[in-house]
């Protein structure tokens, strides 16, 4: 049974889960200091140099699991002493180079970056090279690499530097929380903060109260993770943890969908707002493009508020594939909606802190939304929906033109096109991560099918439409 | 009057909806928009009986067949 895509997820995993189960008996404090060497037992070393360093590095992730250091506002941090500082170079020559006569790297070079020794040996002038790796891609002996730091490869808004210690270092202004490089660190050194213990707190605050009711609010993305077991079961699972019930994000999406499309024809132009690093990309990178944001609020925040408004007591945890979302989270516009947003890995981390195996659980039901609500999950779905709801609301004098961005890279290329006026297309659906939200660094596992199961969970849909799924709530 | 009609998962797969609907239709038929407060709810913790439609403190299970009966034994009674 493969719950996770790597050892690097598998280890946060464990600590989450032990310092979760600490917190269920109300030990935590007590047993603070020693969870490192539940974990790391023994004197032989598993991961690093040694024991002690193991430990140390471990003790920095109960406090990430904690909810890391109140001193940094962003969500994502990097733990220094974890990072192994790999190498820096960028784009260099291995002794694979056979000095061939072809030159194929000297030609395609278009900064003049390469020159040849008295072997005929190629090497990079460092000053010249732009790092743009064409004489990578030409080399017949792959003999030319990239050395650039799997963090740094990762963050493709360039947030990520190295600093004076040679550890990774994040820039604030720039990142957007979206994660990649926390998914693609090798060594584990950069996690995004967990606000598990509050969620812990939540659920112990409403099983005490039965006058509290704790919504959990789900990501449509779930739909390809926890594949070991049904997502009924995951449904049961949330239930027997203490959650009042479990409601679908996806009904916050329709209701978006209903009111963008609206919104889209009335103002002519906008970018999405339910991808929150997206929508913090265009804050920070792209300010003039800041009143094309939709006003909607993203799709959690949407059904959180419906609920808050509905319900006396409530209170709601999101719970998604999404690191940006525990930033959006903290946004004074959402603040009074969502009290804690929690990922899927760490979802797993609390079933197993219970010992609630999910397999051995009756199947619950999950239905509030529609097909369209669902497949916000994938890159594709939000504009589908958006033509869907323009086609319901019968506007026909709109022709819509969605640009679909597949990635933040395809986001920054679209939002430069627009900011020079040169973007042919009245909608941008931007996603930071790759595939959508199936994509996300909170994922348990990332795969190739999880586009087919996104659309398969959406066919499964009691409503076929975005106006039958929302009629309920007037 | 409050009328609450639970949306959540369990009841919407029992026809929340056409329950929301004929209750949305009655009301405006008989001229009760200013009475009656129609409002929804996700779960309210008796999935077996659903779909579960609660009058202000007291609790009801309706189907889409029996709503229309249910509005005029029970609503229409109380207005």
């Amino acid at each position: 049974m493969r719950k996770f895509d790597t050892k690097v997820q598998y280890l946060k995993y464990k600590v989450l889960r032990e310092v979760a189960r600490q917190a269920w008996k109300d030990t935590l404090f007590e047993n603070l200091l020693d969870i490192p060497k539940i974990i790391v037992p023994g004197n032989t070393p598993t991961m690093r140099c040694c024991v002690y360093k193991e430990r140390a590095i471990l003790a920095e992730r109960v406090k990430l699991a904690m909810g890391g250091d109140k001193d940094n506002p962003n969500v994502i941090q990097v733990i220094e002493i974890a990072c192994d500082e790999c190498p820096v170079g960028g784009f260099e020559v291995t002794n694979a180079c056979r000095g061939c006569l072809a030159h194929r790297c000297e030609d395609v070079c278009r900064f003049g970056a390469i020159s040849f020794d008295e072997n005929h040996v190629a090497h990079i002038d460092k000053s010249k090279c732009k790092e743009c790796g064409a004489c990578s891609k030409v080399c017949p002996y792959t003999a030319i690499v990239s050395r650039k730091r799997p963090c740094q490869n990762a963050c493709k808004i360039k947030a990520i530097s190295m600093n004076e210690n040679k550890a990774a270092s994040i820039d604030n202004g720039k990142c957007i929380s979206c994660g990649a490089c926390v998914y693609q660190c090798p060594f584990g050194a950069i996690m995004d903060k967990s606000y598990i213990l509050n969620v812990i707190d939540l659920l112990k605050k409403s099983l005490e109260n039965k006058d509290i009711k704790l919504y959990a609010v789900v990501a449509p993305s779930i739909s390809s993770q926890f594949t070991y077991a049904k997502l009924g079961q995951v449904v049961t699972g949330l239930k027997k943890l203490g959650f009042h019930t479990v409601v679908e994000a996806a009904l916050g999406a329709d209701m978006v969908a209903q009111a963008e499309s609206k919104e889209l024809a009335e103002k002519g132009f906008l970018t999405s707002s339910c991808c929150p690093a997206f929508v913090d990309y265009i804050n920070k990178a792209f300010p003039e493009l800041v009143p094309y944001v939709s006003h909607n609020l993203s799709p959690m925040a949407t059904i959180a508020k419906y609920i808050k408004d509905t319900t006396k007591n409530a209170k709601v945890v999101f719970i998604g594939p999404c690191t940006a979302k525990k930033a959006e989270v903290q946004k004074d516009a959402v603040k009074p909606y969502v009290d804690a947003a929690l990922t899927f890995e760490e979802l797993q981390a609390l079933f197993d802190s219970r010992d609630l195996d999910i397999t051995t659980l009756e199947d619950g039901v999950l239905d509030n939304a529609s097909y369209f609500g669902r497949i916000f999950a994938r890159c594709g779905g939000l504009s589908d929906a958006v033509a869907q709801g323009l086609k319901e609301h019968g506007i026909t004098d709109f022709e819509l033109k969605p640009c679909s961005c597949d990635g933040i890279e395809a986001c920054r290329v679209a939002l430069l096109k627009k900011s020079k006026n040169l973007l042919d297309a009245n909608f941008i659906e931007g996603m930071a991560c790759i595939g959508g939200c199936i994509g996300g660094a909170g994922c348990l596992t990332h795969g190739e099918k999880n586009k087919a199961e996104v659309d398969k969970y959406g066919r499964e849909a009691l409503e076929k439409t975005i106006s039958d799924a929302v009629s309920v709530l007037k | 009057m409050k009328v609450t009609v639970c949306i959540g998962s369990s009841c919407h797969l029992k026809g929340s909806r056409q329950v929301v609907e004929a209750l949305q239709r009655n009301i405006a038929d008989h001229g009760l928009a200013d009475t009656v407060e129609l409002g929804g709810t996700f779960c309210m913790g008796k999935c077996q009986q659903g779909v579960c439609v609660s009058v202000d403190d007291d609790f009801f299970s309706v189907s889409p067949d029996t709503v229309d009966d249910f509005f005029k034994n029970t609503i229409l009674a109380r207005a």
